[in-house]
Formats: structure tokens, C-alpha cells, sequence
């Protein structure tokens, strides 16, 4: 189970890399996509959709179930990865590689996690 | 409480990813993942833990008349060592649970049904006894072991000797002996399966279940067989097209108008004037391949195109070996015939498929 040290973690298992002062890349954690299990569809948002903290931006799906993806920013979707779409499994083969999403225009921020705290948080 | 079944502890050591199903727990996943199971099933074998299906001794001079009474297939011509699928309905022609029915003798079979409906069709059925039948609930005496792929045979062969392996599908030999280490294991192997590939289903008791899973493994290991949990058992059913109890049937939609075999004309059983009371099936049961951008699940709406709402959903998945998100639906009876472009209400979202006939997947092996 990997917790890079360059990121920030939400507590609902998603990954942050703030790249400027109101621009961040997010993906979902090596935890997450083990608990989810082969990932077989992801439902991305759109460019230019307005985000806010704490609420679901998309969602993916495993062969059994549903799961949202919530962004722990509010901003602008920037831009989104769209390798995604026909090769969903590299959430799970690469979680800290394959961000989902870039967010501009950041506005608010949730209280998020550094590595050790949500390793810790994971082990509860 | 939920119980554990006689190889729990083999599904910790594997790393079974446990859950509660049907009263008991089981693995959902090995660390393998739900695609790489379905896939091994598919391609070389996949072992299964189904020790949660409860089964039903029959046995006495009365046991053929409450069995035909009780389940929609008439068995009066069965031979010993075969196998019958059949539904048990209820008063009004809804089905109460699907099952399978094993002929040991004239007068002695062993019905398997769902675990989930284990309770309630033990209750069904004792209510509905009568004359001189022994019933007997075994469930806890046996352990079931399914061992399914083109592999399954080669590997079965290589712990039992050719003359306990059954040759024909839907058939099964009950005095089964396993060479497993320096003992001789006892199982009934039936050539049945819930996969949609060739394989067999091994009966065995409760203590005896660990050796059999752990020589099946060792055994199969050369040829690619790898431990398959509930995960895969549902995407490998839902791709053959297989009906679940609690999706394409319940205790509403009877056997014409889930697709299922039901004879009408025969034997009398319950539920059979209901059902011919119903007149000609006002729904039925399709396929949908989803075309555009989704993945249809049980309860999704479905529509025409013209907007209007005509059915729903009963089980849809990703299909790994296809490639592509399959459903089985209710639709209307008349029209909607295969190549009917329909969409579906996924989530808020309406996404295209279009009817095709069923199976979406039939080996070749």
C-alpha cells in the first residue's frame, strides 16, 4: 500500500497535488482502488463544470457497484484525462499516476491529511 | 449472525476479500480481482466455494408426487444420476425459488436451492408435504465445491478415476471417489455448473471439504486454476445469460414470462391454473447490449425511443470476456424484438442499448 509523501489526502480516499496556489491535480489512493476492486468505467466530469468542496465530481464504477468520487476543492474542472475512458484500469494499476481530474480556480479547501496522518487513518 | 462455511479458513489464507451473502460469508474476490477469476473461468478454471446452497432430501413411495407437486418439471421419466433444473411457484403463479433436482433413485432426490431463499423454501415446502415422504433438510452435512472451465475435466482427472466423472451434462455420479494424498474422499461430482462453461459440482461433507478445495488447487495449479469468488460467479452467470432468484425472478413474475421452461399441458403442480389463468405473458425477459457510454444495473428504467417508460432492468453488468455492459430486462411481450434500439436511465443519464436474443455468451468448449 503505497502514501506518496508529495500529496495530500482527503478522508474519503482521495488523492491532492497542488500544483499552483489555486490549481491541484486529484486522483483516488492506492487504498481506494483496492477497496473497489477492477474498475470498468469512470463517468469523468465535464471541462469548465464548477466544483464545490465536499460534494461528488464523478463516479466510477467496478464490476459489482457505484462509487463517487468527491473533490475536496471548489474551483473550475481545468481539464480531465480522458485515457481514463478506455482504460479505466489504470486507476487501479496506477492510482498516484492516473489523476482524474485538474481543478483552476481553487476558491476552498478542505482540512486534508499528509501522508503519514492518512496512512494512519487508513489503518483504523 | 452470519455463518461460515467449511472452507472459511481456506478463503483467509487465500486472502479472500469475506462478505455477508445469503446468511453466510464468502469471498467476493481473491486478491486476483473479479476480471482475472471470470476470465481464468473462461479460459482455463476457476474453483468456487457454493457450500451455501442449501439442499432437500426427498425419499419414501411418496417422495415422485411431492416433488411434482411442489416444482414446475415433471420428473416421472427422470433416470438415476440425472439432473433436472427446475422453479417451485406459488398460489398465484410467481415463482418461489429455482432449483435443481437430483435423481439418486426412484424414490430418493436431493433438490438444491438458493441460499438465500433457504428459509423460506424449507417452510414452503414443509407446509405443502403429504402422504409417506421422508424430508429432510441436509444442508449442514454437505460442503459444494464447483469446479468450472475447459480445463475442469483434465483437472478433475488427475484426483479421480474416469468411471466417477460424468460424461453427460446434467448427469452425476454419487458414490464419487477422490485419490487425495493417501485417502480415498467420497463426493458425489455432478456435471452441472453456473458459469456458463463446462464443469462439475463436487458434494462432499463438511470435513472433507479442505482436503478436496486444497488437491483441486494443487492439482489445477499447471493448467491455470485459480480460486474464483461470488464477484466472478455474478458476471459469469449474468454473461451466459443465467437467471438469478431476486432478479429475473421473484414472487410475482412466473416461469412463461421469466423465459423459463414450463410445461402447462402435463402434470399438475402449484401455481399451474394460475399460471394459465395469467392468459399469454404481457411481459418478457430480453437481453440489452448497452451501446452508448454506461453500465445498465438491476432497476434502471428502460425506454423507447419515443420516451415512454416500457420496462426495467433485472441484472446489468460489465461483461468481462465480451468486452461489453449486458443486461436482461422486461420489456413488453409484443414488439421489441432483437435489434429494438432502446435506452436506459442510468443514474439520471439515458444511455442506448439495443434487444438482442439470449445468450450474450455460449462456450465453444
Amino acid at each position: 500500500m503505497n502514501f506518496p509523501e508529495d500529496l495530500k489526502y482527503s478522508r474519503t480516499h482521495e488523492w491532492i497535488k497542488m500544483l499552483e496556489p489555486a490549481t491541484c491535480l486529484i486522483g483516488i489512493t492506492d487504498f481506494a482502488q483496492s477497496e473497489l476492486g477492477d474498475l470498468v468505467f469512470i463517468n469523468l466530469p465535464k471541462v469548465g463544470d464548477e466544483v464545490v468542496k465536499g460534494s461528488v465530481f464523478c463516479d466510477v464504477e467496478s464490476v459489482k457497484t457505484v462509487s463517487d468520487i468527491m473533490t475536496p476543492v471548489t474551483g473550475t474542472i481545468a481539464e480531465i484525462n480522458e485515457s481514463l475512458v478506455e482504460a479505466p484500469q489504470k486507476l487501479n494499476e496506477d492510482p498516484f499516476g492516473a489523476w482524474i481530474a485538474k481543478i483552476e480556480h481553487i476558491t476552498a479547501v478542505e482540512d486534508l491529511m499528509d501522508a503519514a496522518e492518512y496512512e494512519a487513518f487508513c489503518k483504523i | 449472525m452470519d455463518k461460515k462455511t467449511p472452507l472459511f479458513a481456506e478463503h483467509e489464507k487465500l486472502g479472500g476479500k469475506i462478505v455477508p451473502f445469503g446468511g453466510y460469508l464468502l469471498p467476493v474476490q481473491y486478491g486476483t480481482g473479479v476480471i482475472a477469476e471470470h476470465m481464468a473461468v473462461r479460459t482455463k478454471a476457476g474453483l468456487f466455494d457454493v457450500s451455501h446452497m442449501a439442499e432437500f432430501m426427498f425419499e419414501g413411495p411418496d417422495a415422485v408426487t411431492n416433488i411434482q407437486w411442489l416444482c414446475t418439471t415433471d420428473i416421472s421419466l427422470m433416470t438415476d444420476g440425472q439432473v433436472k433444473y427446475a422453479m417451485m411457484c406459488n398460489e398465484t403463479g410467481g415463482i418461489v425459488d429455482d432449483l435443481v433436482i437430483y435423481r439418486i433413485k426412484e424414490d430418493k432426490y436431493m433438490l438444491v436451492v438458493n441460499a438465500g431463499n433457504h428459509e423460506k423454501d424449507a417452510a414452503w415446502v414443509e407446509a405443502h408435504l403429504t402422504g409417506d415422504v421422508k424430508y429432510q433438510d441436509i444442508s449442514e452435512s454437505l460442503a459444494q465445491i464447483a469446479l468450472q472451465g475447459p480445463q475442469a475435466k483434465d483437472i478433475l482427472c488427475k484426483l479421480c478415476a474416469p468411471e466417477y466423472i460424468p460424461g453427460k451434462y446434467y448427469h452425476f455420479v454419487e458414490n464419487g471417489v477422490l485419490d487425495i494424498g493417501s485417502r480415498k474422499i467420497n463426493a458425489l461430482i455432478s456435471k452441472t455448473g453456473y458459469t456458463g462453461e463446462r464443469g462439475y459440482e463436487l458434494y462432499s461433507s463438511p470435513g472433507d471439504a479442505s482436503d478436496i478445495w486444497n488437491a483441486l488447487l494443487l492439482a489445477g495449479k499447471g493448467d491455470g486454476l485459480i480460486p474464483c469468488g461470488l464477484g466472478a460467479r455474478d458476471t459469469l452467470r449474468l454473461e451466459a445469460s443465467m437467471p438469478l432468484y431476486g432478479h429475473e425472478m421473484n414472487e410475482q413474475i412466473s416461469p412463461p414470462e421469466a423465459g423459463l421452461p414450463c410445461s402447462l399441458d402435463g402434470k399438475d403442480f402449484i401455481g399451474r391454473q394460475s399460471i394459465i389463468n395469467r392468459g399469454k405473458p404481457s411481459v418478457k425477459r430480453v437481453g440489452l447490449k448497452i451501446t452508448g457510454r454506461g453500465i445498465a444495473r438491476e432497476h434502471c428504467p428502460v425506454f423507447d425511443k419515443a420516451g415512454k417508460e416500457i420496462g426495467w432492468v433485472s441484472s446489468g453488468t460489465h461483461c468481462p470476456f465480451l468486452g461489453y455492459a449486458a443486461a436482461m430486462a422486461y420489456v413488453p411481450a409484443e414488439g421489441f424484438a432483437p435489434g429494438t434500439v432502446v435506452d436506459v436511465d442510468v443514474r439520471g443519464r439515458m444511455v442506448e442499448a439495443v434487444i438482442v436474443s439470449l445468450p450474450f455468451y455460449r462456450t465453444e468448449h
